[in-house]
């Protein structure tokens, strides 16, 4: 602490320190605080840290105003603009942008509150059921027999429990 | 479309389901769910739109919630879209959506269904009082029987999901509706409100986001919907909740002490003005009844008109005296209407009881 430190780039005292650890190695620069803002500056990674860190956002603003979401279209503008995403892919699309957001906004960034268990039993029925038909596909293909018919008693038994999943009836 | 059956029918807040008490008007929670794969009404085209609002119809009009009144938005007049607003059982925003926006009402007026407002549906259960848990039950079993026949859009990390990552998680908003005129009185509320913030709860006016907050009357709410449980949000509330009440309490006490005699003036000439004026607007009425459900918890009126006050505080809205006029009113001949419907109601009122109540009576200075 009491070494008196300069700015890697000129005399003048240091004032912003930085250290980046990459591959276990320690970076450390140390800047004054014209030079991260001066052209010409020597140390190219050094800068390029320095304007990462002191600029955030820039860089990772950049990247992000490329992103659409697959499935609506939508694009980190649109977002800024209405506060609001168009449809649920758009926060596996956003991902990177919605993290630091939502640990501001919220207690946490992990839903710990109820659980749509029969929505959820719903779908990875669902999903297991399109795997099941494929792997029968591939046993008649293949002429094994046995094994179609196994598969097909399995696809038989989880039809049948998504059919009694969905509960209330349309009558009344 | 005619809205005056569903006007007309006793309603929760107007009827008072539960017996009002001090304080705390009502309770409400809401829970915003999204239809997977749907992208989310904003986004939504017109079709796609009216695609879900056939099925929230289908599905839960006539399955969990059968029984309850089905209305399309485009099919309500302006005055009746306000009526509804004034009643809490649309939003504002939900009122100006175009096709495809609709609400579904239950019998009782405990629970409403927005669909096709921010998110595809907006669950929500009123009670009046403080009555958390009430609400709670009602609108977690109405929720899961909905999801037995309904996909929601859900992620095991991000839980719900919601047009607007501020509703992400849970999905819910838990809000109370609190009378705080001692507060108000006090100059207090600034320094509450601020405290309120910090403990992560929002505090606004009557009618939500951006409303103003006339008549005393502030909706206190959670702010974060992800990271935490449904019970401990709602605990949380509730403790916060309970800070409120018990400064609003010792205003009172303050004020009772202090300026009790300014107070009794303050309520009295309230009562002489309801009881003979001619010409009243929605902000008078507001303050004016503000007082009136202060003296019944002071003893000054009896307890029953609890229920009576916290109905007009909804029945001289505009769109409700200009419907009760069966049609558009302007804005002069409204606050005439306003006023004969004061008069009368506080015509039939027994007087206000000075001076029977000790708490009343000024202290007496200690020489």
């Amino acid at each position: 602490m009491a070494k008196p430190e300069q700015c890697s780039n000129c005399t003048k005292p240091a004032t912003i320190h930085l250290t980046q650890i990459v591959n276990n190695q320690i970076q450390k620069v140390d800047l004054c605080e014209d030079c991260p803002f001066k052209k010409g500056v020597t140390d190219p990674e050094g800068f390029s840290l320095a304007e990462f860190l002191l600029k955030p956002g820039t860089l990772m603003q950049a990247q992000a105003d490329q992103l659409e979401c697959p499935s609506c279209g939508f694009t980190p503008a649109d977002f800024k603009k209405v506060g609001r995403f168009g449809c649920p892919v758009c926060y596996e699309t956003f991902k990177g942008i919605l993290k630091p957001m939502l640990s501001n906004m919220h207690k946490d960034t992990v839903h710990r509150g109820k659980v749509p268990d029969r929505a959820l039993a719903r779908v990875s029925i669902k999903r297991k059921l399109t795997e099941l038909e494929s792997h029968l596909r591939e046993a008649v293909d293949e002429e094994k027999y046995e094994e179609a018919a196994a598969l097909r008693d399995e696809i038989k038994l989880l039809r049948s429990s998504l059919a009694e999943a969905p509960g209330p009836s349309d009558d009344e | 479309m005619n809205i005056l059956p569903l006007i007309e029918a006793k309603a929760e807040l107007t009827d008072g389901g539960l017996p009002p008490e001090p304080i705390v008007l009502s309770t409400r929670i809401r829970l915003a769910r999204n239809i997977a794969p749907h992208h989310f009404p904003g986004r939504a085209d017109e079709s796609e739109r009216a695609e879900i609002l056939a099925m929230a119809f289908g599905k839960i009009a006539d399955g969990p919630l059968s029984g309850g009144t089905k209305i399309r938005v485009e099919d309500l007049s302006p005055l009746e879209r306000q009526v509804l607003v004034e009643r809490h059982l649309i939003s504002r925003e939900l009122s100006e959506a175009g096709a495809g926006a609709g609400v579904i009402i239950d019998r009782a007026q405990h629970i409403s269904i927005m669909v096709n407002e921010e998110d595809h549906l907006r669950l929500q259960a009123v009670r009046s009082g403080f009555n958390f848990k009430m609400a709670w039950t009602e609108l977690d079993a109405l929720d899961t029987a909905i999801e037995e026949d309904v996909d929601y859009a859900f992620s095991s990390e991000l839980g719900y999901l919601t047009a607007c990552p501020t509703n992400l998680g849970t999905g819910m908003r838990a809000s109370a509706m609190l009378h705080l005129p001692g507060l108000v009185m006090q100059e207090h509320m600034e320094k509450v409100i601020r405290m309120v913030n910090q403990l992560g709860m929002a505090v606004r006016g009557l009618f939500g986001e951006g409303s103003e907050a006339t008549g005393s009357i502030f909706q206190i709410s959670n702010q974060q919907t992800l990271g935490e449980s449904e019970d401990s949000i709602v605990k949380r509330l509730i403790n916060v909740l309970h800070a409120i009440i018990e400064q609003e309490e010792n205003a009172r006490k303050v004020i009772r002490e202090k300026r009790a005699l300014k107070l009794i003036d303050k309520i009295g000439r309230a009562f002489g003005i309801l009881r003979n004026a001619h010409l009243v607007s929605s902000e008078e009425a507001m303050n004016l009844l503000s007082l009136m459900r202060l003296a019944v918890d002071l003893g000054l009126l009896p307890a029953e008109y609890r229920t009576h006050v916290d109905r007009l505080f909804i029945e001289t809205q505009p769109g409700h005296i200009q419907l009760s006029a069966r049609g558009e009113v302007d804005p002069g001949e409204r606050d005439q209407r306003r006023a004969r419907t004061l008069r009368e109601e506080f015509s039939s009122l027994p007087g206000l009881s000075f001076g029977t109540k000790p708490d009343v009576t000024p202290k007496k200075k200690k020489s």
